[in-house]
């Protein structure tokens, strides 16, 4: 095991994979002499050049409808969204192309590819640049959503994404490129829509992903300390979306909340507790609550960005809200 | 030009450069955070560009705004204060060094989805058309941004219409880190607009006086023929494109090339050597800029955080 950082990680699984199969290449903006807008390709350029580290002008649909057309002769483009919100200058191609492709033509074309798209907010980047609109891409069948909050499941998520047949889109958190985890030396791959459980408690269990996890872990040592024990588990895969460990975590502690970083309003904690209601309703003990971001665009002001971000007291009292 | 109209124009170009060089600092003094691009080296471009314009003529940009708040009249205070985050900023804390704006300065904003802004301009000129009135819009870009989808549509948009909009795109020959060579397939950008039979020229835009003739020829003929006009304005950035570039991109030789070539360095030769301003009238203005910064600074400073009930208005306008 070495501790390593979430930019590492990814970096790491890029490199490999790219090592390993020849197939692979990246195409995006900055991503090659810029070393990437968050530095994960830094040193791509040199190693790979410029067949394989593609830097792009700036045309988000060109990005990812060549990544898609290259997907489907053969190769294995990693297409990378300088930030998610770009995906919406691209969206056609991301939710209402690469998805399909597949099924609407009786599964001749396949699209193995992979967007590497970057979110989350609490940079003071103001409304169009903070959004965490993961649960927007999660509502359509065809495309996979994965969002891993370790570095460890972010690399070998990531691999596994790299090689599997379908469009997946990898969402990254912009806050997150510097947390550490331990990483397995040797090689290894995470399946993609398997649910995993972080942190073991049971009093409460909290459902969450990406920079919900990073939340969550640190309001379940505040609650560790107040007595109370949550038991975490992280989605790392909105779609597929794996609910048995949060239904077994459920069964167990009888009352839940989720924890994500964007709208509450038909958001991923929105789909967690009706799934919850529709397969565990015998077990339900008290409201399943949602910690979420405020229904505001975000604000360029940080204090007031702060305020419209989930927290971690948010998280804490959210619990005890529950226990009640 | 007039002497006090050229006087004016060397005070705005002085007053942009300073209050963004303030802003750097504030940024590394973590005053100010976020995305915040400055505009230092370009401040003929827009100077020119905007002293041409009558006030009913709309202007629109990208997220290098600073200096085209300043040129539509926006004060030193109140983006100083939106760099800060403050209420009293224009766009009262919410947006930022990359969303500035004034309807009342007829200054459209400040937009920071590369691109996004043209069709917006093109819809400002609809409605204007619509409103049979003869006022021009004013879109200012990146070579970047030409790359983009949003370009082609509202420059096609905008001569199939007879839209009255003098697009301008601020060739700076970056895009980020990529030169226009990398990411255009035509080396000369106003051959885009030619594709779409739109009368065009390529100027310098270190010198402001040229610009503002050349701009003020183009947006008469705007106005006149209700015909779109493009002007591609060379121009170079002599900061990182954003706080926190590595600049791995290009030379420092290259920067300083383009550094000899200081547009307010090249317009106090200007004056000096046309007799229009004594180097004491030149000198009395940036103190006077340098008194109006450091205002600005305090003033930005003194100012209320928005209130935390601020966060929920204006999602909706009712
Ligand atoms: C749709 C979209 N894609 C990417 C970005 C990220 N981005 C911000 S500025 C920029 C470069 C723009 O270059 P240019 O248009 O030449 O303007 P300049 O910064 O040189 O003034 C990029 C890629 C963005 N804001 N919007
Ligand atoms: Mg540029």
């Amino acid at each position: 095991m070495a501790k390593i950082t979430m930019r590492e990680a990814i970096s790491q699984a890029l490199t490999e994979e790219m090592d390993r199969d020849p197939a692979v290449f990246i195409i995006g903006e900055e991503v090659g002499v810029w070393g990437g807008t968050y530095a994960v390709t830094k040193g791509f350029y040199d190693k790979y050049g410029p067949e394989r580290i593609k830097d792009t002008p700036i045309a988000e649909n060109a990005i990812i409808g060549a990544a898609i057309g290259a997907a489907m002769v053969g190769q294995r483009p990693i297409a990378e969204l300088m930030t998610i919100n770009f995906a919406f200058s691209a969206m056609d191609y991301v939710v209402n192309q690469a998805p399909k492709l597949h099924y609407m033509f009786g599964g001749q074309f396949m699209v193995p590819l992979v967007i590497r798209a970057v979110g989350g907010g609490g940079r003071q980047l103001g409304a169009t640049h903070s959004q965490t609109p993961d649960a927007i891409f999660a509502h359509f069948p065809g495309l996979k959503v994965v969002s891993p909050g370790t570095p460890e499941d972010a690399k070998g998520l990531l691999k596994s994404a790299i090689r599997s047949n379908d469009p997946i889109l990898f969402i990254e958190h912009a806050t997150m490129y510097q947390i550490r985890g331990d990483v397995p030396d040797e090689e290894y791959l995470i399946p993609i829509g398997k649910s995993k459980v972080q942190r073991e408690g049971k009093d409460v269990t909290i459902v969450t992903y990406c920079k919900g996890l990073e939340l969550s872990m640190k309001a379940a040592d505040e609650l560790s300390n107040a007595g109370i024990e949550v038991e975490i588990v992280d989605l790392r895969t909105l779609r597929p979306l794996d609910m048995e460990p949060v239904l077994e975590s459920f069964k167990k502690t009888n009352r839940a909340v989720v924890v994500e970083e964007g709208w509450k309003s038909y958001g991923v904690g929105s789909e967690i507790v009706s799934r919850i209601y529709e397969e565990a309703f015998d077990y339900v003990d008290a409201p399943i609550l949602r910690v979420t971001q405020k229904e505001v665009p975000l604000p360029y002001n940080r204090t007031l960005e702060q305020a419209a971000l989930p927290q971690v007291p948010d998280i804490v009292a959210a619990v005890k809200e529950v226990l009640k | 030009m007039k002497k006090e109209q050229q006087l004016d124009l060397y005070y705005q170009m002085v007053l942009i450069r300073r209050v963004e060089e303030r802003g750097a600092e504030l940024y590394q003094a973590g005053k100010i955070g976020g995305f915040m691009h400055l505009y230092i080296g370009q401040e003929a471009v827009s100077t020119g560009l905007i002293a041409a314009r009558e006030p009913r003529d709309r202007v629109i940009t990208a997220y290098r705004d600073h200096g085209v708040a300043l040129n539509c009249g926006l004060s030193a205070n109140e983006v100083m204060a939106e760099l800060l985050g403050k209420a009293t900023g224009m766009s009262k804390g919410k947006g930022g060094s990359m969303h500035m704006a004034s309807v009342e300065k007829n200054f459209w904003g400040g937009h920071a989805i590369v691109g996004g802004h043209l069709p917006i301009a093109a819809g400002l000129a609809t409605g204007d058309q619509y409103a049979k009135n003869d006022n021009v819009t004013i879109c200012m870009f990146g070579d970047g941004a030409t790359n983009i989808g949003y370009f082609h549509e509202a420059l096609n948009l905008a001569k199939t219409w007879k839209l009255r909009v003098l697009w301008v795109c601020e060739n700076n020959v970056y895009g980020m880190g990529t030169s226009v060579e990398r990411a255009s397939a035509v080396k000369e950008i106003r051959q885009k607009a030619e594709g779409y039979e739109m009368k065009n020229s390529r100027i310098g835009g270190m010198d402001v006086t040229k610009v503002y003739e050349a701009a003020k020829e183009a947006i008469d003929y705007v106005r006149k023929n209700s015909d779109p006009y493009f002007l591609e304005v060379d121009t170079y950035r002599f900061r990182g494109h954003s706080m926190g570039d590595p600049e791995r991109y290009r030379k420092q030789e290259e920067v300083k090339k383009w550094e000899e070539s200081d547009p307010i360095g090249i317009f106090r030769k200007h004056l000096l050597e046309k007799k229009a301003a004594t180097a004491k009238a030149l000198d009395e203005i940036e103190a006077r800029v340098e008194e109006e910064v450091n205002k600005a600074v305090e003033f930005a400073e003194a100012s209320p955080e928005p209130a935390m009930e601020d966060l929920f208005n204006e999602i909706y306008a009712e």
